[in-house]
């Protein structure tokens, strides 16, 4: 089976030929660098993005904190992740790069400070 | 009046920039204003990531972009950063007049480097018809009031245009809780990057229209609907291609446009069309002593090209001090 995917690593936006089989990627052309075949790989045999967001502060001036995952989530539990960091407050000084909460719903990534508070 | 070096008006990724820049090619005395309390700009509210990529090598978020450069910033003391101060006015001798809490200052700049972004285009510039209710906001707007204020501005969303703002904005409602029922573009693609539109529309299922333009925003105290039609490649519509889409709220993601208006009361030569300074070189304007860097001087697609403009800005403001003895 072939596929055509748009790969998202970086602005240039390369147009990606994928080959299938068996649910696995056999072939990739049509990037510019390597990342474009690992995108392809786990575009097609596990999908994950970043994801950013924003939690409640307490106590502070800035209203809300930005926040991310460190590492790219399943795709399918993005909705799952969101509903876990709404119910997350920042309560205490953080630095960008401060982890606010450790592996996150056992996805294996940790929910990140993006900016200092 | 007091007089420095070198001021630079804006702290987003462009002032920032200039100023870091500046000082490593010798300037001494740098004054930067800033109209928020915090530095970084529009970059405090660009959440997502997609920054960095080409500057830093790194996949950043805005907030984090933006920390790599405060810090630089706060470590470089002959920077002096006045926060709250918004510039009201600006003549050819390159002296400004600023608001700050309680106060009107001035200061004369030897040189001046505008760093002043740009703005959305809004909704009268795109000639849509209709009424004039709550809900029409624009994409960037609303990307303010979700991530700095903590407000969702709707439930239900209709996006006019594909830009990236636009588009992100699309990602962010759906995560958010609200439902994104159409994002509407004229042309036949996007105006906005490849991958935002993957990462942003694709991924969440909202339908994405080429080739069709809103006609008409309904709604007496807020937006109930907007009318749908498709155009031709003249755009104009196809009759009987009308069809209504129910929403409370409508973001406007059509493009965006330099902020010059203090350069222009300055006398800097203006293009009507783009609000860009007419420049031969980057950064330079009609004024000598007075450069212009990132999306002010134009709409660039990437904070990371900015950044890279910017340094540039800085070197050559150094370089007319030094010449200006």
């Amino acid at each position: 089976m072939k596929k055509n995917l748009i790969c998202i690593e970086c602005p240039k936006g390369c147009a990606l030929d994928v080959d299938i089989e068996n649910c696995r990627v056999v072939k990739v052309t049509g990037n510019q660098c390597p990342k474009g075949e690992t995108y392809a790989i786990s575009e097609i045999e596990d999908p994950r993005r970043i994801l950013t967001a924003t939690i409640l502060t307490k106590g502070f001036p800035l209203k809300l904190l930005p926040v991310r995952t460190d590492r790219p989530i399943p795709k399918a539990r993005i909705s799952d992740a969101m509903k876990a960091i709404r119910k997350i407050r920042a309560i205490s000084r953080v630095k960008t790069g401060d982890i606010i909460a450790k592996d996150l719903l056992g996805l294996g990534a940790n929910l990140i400070a993006t900016r200092e508070l | 009046m007091i007089e420095r070096d070198l001021v630079i008006v804006g702290a987003g990724p462009g002032g920032m920039g200039a100023a870091i820049s500046a000082h490593e090619n010798g300037v001494k005395d740098i004054f930067l204003l800033e109209r928020d309390q915090y530095l970084g700009g529009i970059l405090n509210q660009c959440i997502h990531t997609g920054f960095g990529i080409d500057y830093f090598k790194e996949v950043l978020t805005g907030p984090e972009y933006a920390d790599r450069f405060i810090k630089k910033i706060n470590a470089i003391p002959e920077i002096e950063i006045s926060a709250r101060s918004f510039v009201t006015h600006l003549t050819k001798d390159k002296v400004l007049t600023y608001f700050k809490p309680g106060k009107i200052e001035t200061v004369k700049a030897k040189c001046l480097i505008m760093a002043t972004g740009c703005r959305e285009k809004t909704r009268e510039m795109t000639h849509i018809a209709g009424t004039r209710p709550s809900g029409i906001f624009s994409a960037g707007l609303a990307q303010k009031l979700i991530n700095i204020e903590g407000l969702l501005p709707g439930n239900e969303v209709v996006i006019v245009g594909s830009g990236d703002i636009g588009l992100i904005m699309a990602r962010r409602f759906t995560l958010e809780g609200a439902k994104v029922k159409a994002v509407i573009e004229i042309q036949d693609k996007t105006r906005g990057l490849l991958r935002n539109v993957v990462q942003c529309v694709t991924d969440f299922d909202i339908p994405l229209y080429f080739n069709h333009k809103i006609l008409k925003i309904f709604g007496k105290d807020r937006v109930t609907g907007v009318s749908v039609a498709k155009v031709d490649s003249c755009m104009r519509e196809v009759a009987g291609t009308e069809f209504k889409i129910d929403c409370d709220t409508v973001l406007i993601s059509v493009g965006l446009i330099p902020e010059n208006e203090l350069i222009e009361m300055a006398g800097v030569r203006i293009d009507k069309k783009t609000n860009c300074p007419v420049s031969d070189e980057t950064n330079k304007t009609s004024i000598p002593g007075l450069f212009v860097c990132g999306n002010a001087f134009k709409v660039y697609d990437l904070a990371d090209s900015v950044s890279k403009d910017s340094e540039l800005a800085g070197k050559l403001a150094a370089e007319y001090l030094r010449s200006a003895g």
